[in-house]
């Protein structure tokens, strides 16, 4: 993992616009509803890098997947209501496209892996259909050509072709989001978005999946973001780490930016409420407070009613996601101070 | 024992199914001292839920005893019994599904108050209520709310405050905090941890989180389809584990600490069946360290060094 990161350093961020998979500038998100206006993503940047990994970092409501679904324009509307500068996904503009076009790039270019497997799969249709539907569509292949590849797919996630006529539920979950992935990587995407894959599974089966992923990026050069609230999984898979919170960006940076050289308050936060597994003494340091609601955001920063470290200046506005570094960035005001600095629990 | 509050023997819960019997809790032991906690570790369908269930009869054991400061609770009739759960209270997984909808703060709270004849008079109840309320750092003005008003943290403080209403020795926590936010999930962990010094109350911890129990027991325990397949102390269970499968669940925990590097055991195949269990070790199919023996014998669990128990004939 050391090595990849450190070896990729270059790319980043990358060069050129040639060098991006995803260029995404100021996507906001609200829902109109009866009780009032939601403002679920507000004003977010988003770059990727070819083959690179992001986790995209946060807590329930955080915005984390309204931002994937608006990347593949699914978010419903009504109530949704979608602005966005700028949206290209592998040199295509996404927000330009007509409807139609749109069904071409889905599962083609951007596959998305939702989190609930039990829910993702049709329970009427056996695996192998619903795995060679989207080839049919995408590559031109006959029912029998399809069907073929469907069951090399199911192999390649580590499921026998023998089973391949069986129906979701006679599936473990483990083995039903073996079946999610395989459908998602059939017709080999540029960009493939995990929502919190293995958040319904078991430890053990989750370590077999986030390494079949990771083998399976790796053999297509696949570029991957990666929702979850876990970040001893970011730790394992990412390239590249964003922590969003109220819709927004707070801290970005590489794996040890983020992890070593933890800047925003937030993200400090969320690593002193984890608890410690190498030392069992360490105390929980959760963070006061909740999440605001989305509905009613506190005016300046988002996060300063629950900061040990806010001051009077943080309610002026919401600070804007500065560079601290090549690759890091951080919104927070208490930096335009050169004394000021966060704390980590330690150990 | 002078200090054992709970001591479990040979604990069984079968289910009759339409496939045969299924094993879900299979013969169990263990003994817990006052004050202490238990982690009750496992993946799903391992049986820790149904073992906290069975030791408060909330479902029957099929056999076995349960035996609560020096009383056979599973010998217990109903009134008796209902006497009993006072001291035996449960905290439940998921705050959304186990408060009534129809209800407020104050009347979930204050129903085991009523039930159970110990304030009759409704100021009084009210005012022990707000007392709980302030106990669990639940603000007084929510009293007269609804449980779909909250947020899962404060929801799950309702069902702390319900469960210590009946001022209770002991409490089994059943997945208290899976439901929740990183940050709210350490609020109610400190607030368990908080309440058990200043009561002295025992607990039964039932997660599939092991850096979460690593950090809330005394003693762990862990389950493999039915069974304890290991117990120890915490320290030792994360310092010398032993089962094969111990060993292989640790090391499949996702670290948020770029420093440390592990060798990950990766285990072939899911969990097995619980139905029509073979006469063999229950791990011996995913096993990378399985003998001939495991394949047509049950290991026992053995005290291998003090207070480490393990089931596995590499240690027997």
């Amino acid at each position: 993992m050391n090595e990849t990161t450190q070896g990729s350093k270059g790319l980043l961020i990358p060069e050129t616009k040639d060098d991006l998979i995803l260029d995404m500038q100021n996507l906001n998100v609200r829902y109109e509803t009866e009780d009032g206006i939601v403002y679920a993503v507000n004003g977010l940047n988003l770059q990727l890098g070819y083959k690179k990994t992001l986790g995209l970092v946060g807590e329930t409501g955080a915005g984390k997947t309204t931002t994937a679904l608006a990347m593949l324009r699914l978010i419903p509307d009504p109530p949704g209501v979608v602005e966005c500068d700028q949206l290209l996904i592998h040199d295509k503009d996404i927000l330009k496209m007509p409807a139609d076009k749109l069904d071409e790039v889905r599962g083609k270019d951007i596959a998305m892996i939702f989190q609930d497997p039990m829910t993702a799969l049709n329970p009427v249709f056996p695996v192998v259909d619903q795995i060679a539907e989207s080839l049919e569509i995408h590559e031109n292949l006959s029912r029998s050509e399809a069907e073929e590849k469907a069951k090399e797919m199911l192999e390649l996630v580590g499921i026998p072709r023998s089973r391949a006529y069986e129906y979701p539920h006679q599936f473990s979950g483990g083995m039903k989001q073996r079946v999610v992935i395989a459908i998602s990587l059939a017709c080999n995407p540029q960009l493939l978005i995990a929502d919190e894959p293995t958040t319904a599974l078991d430890v053990t089966i989750q370590a077999q999946v986030l390494e079949l992923m990771k083998e399976l990026k790796e053999k297509y050069n696949t570029s991957m973001i990666m929702i979850t609230h876990d970040l001893g999984i970011v730790a394992e898979v990412c390239d590249e780490v964003a922590v969003m919170y109220t819709g927004r960006i707070v801290e970005q940076g590489t794996l040890e930016d983020v992890f070593e050289r933890t800047m925003h308050p937030y993200t400090e936060g969320l690593f002193n409420s984890l608890p410690n597994i190498t030392n069992r003494q360490a105390m929980l340091k959760p963070i006061k407070g909740l999440m605001p609601d989305p509905m009613d955001l506190p005016k300046g920063c988002t996060f300063a009613p629950r900061c040990d470290y806010a001051t009077e200046a943080c309610s002026l506005g919401f600070p804007p996601l500065r560079a601290v570094s090549d690759t890091h960035k951080v919104a927070c005001i208490g930096y335009d101070h050169p004394a000021f600095h966060i704390e980590r629990r330690k150990g | 024992m002078a200090n054992t509050l709970l001591e479990v023997r040979n604990l069984k819960k079968y289910f009759k199914t339409s496939h045969g019997m299924l094993h879900a809790v299979d013969d169990i032991s263990f003994t817990l001292e006052k004050g202490k906690t238990l982690g009750l570790v496992g993946e799903s369908g391992c049986g820790k839920s149904t073992t906290g269930r069975a030791i408060l009869r909330l479902i029957e054991p099929t056999s076995g005893e349960v035996i609560f400061d020096g009383v056979d609770v599973t010998k217990l009739g109903k009134p008796a019994m209902r006497k009993m759960r006072k001291n035996m209270q449960i905290i439940f997984q998921d705050p959304f599904s186990s408060l009534d909808p129809k209800k407020t703060v104050n009347q979930i709270i204050a129903e085991p108050i009523k039930e159970n004849r110990i304030i009759q008079d409704k100021v009084a109840r009210e005012e022990r209520v707000l007392e709980l309320m302030d106990t669990v750092g639940l603000a007084r003005r929510l009293i007269n709310t609804f449980p779909h008003e909250l947020d899962g943290g404060r929801r799950q403080r309702i069902g702390i405050a319900r469960a210590l209403a009946m001022e209770p020795k002991f409490i089994i926590c059943d997945e208290p905090v899976s439901a929740l936010d990183v940050s709210i999930q350490a609020q109610i962990l400190n607030l368990l941890k908080q309440l058990q010094h200043q009561m002295g109350l025992t607990y039964i911890f039932i997660t599939h989180d092991l850096s979460v129990v690593n950090h809330f027991s005394d003693d762990i325990a862990v389950m493999y389809l039915g069974q304890i397949v290991e117990k120890a102390s915490a320290e030792e269970h994360f310092t010398n584990p032993l089962h094969p499968y111990t060993k292989a669940l640790l090391s499949a925990i996702p670290i948020p600490d770029l420093k440390i590097k592990r060798e990950r055991i990766s285990l072939k195949g899911e969990i097995t069946s619980p139905v029509n269990l073979p006469n063999a070790c229950r791990f011996a199919k995913r096993c990378y360290e399985c003998m001939e023996i495991c394949n047509h014998e049950i290991p026992p669990l053995k005290e291998v060094s003090p207070g480490h128990f393990v089931a596995c004939f590499r240690y027997t």
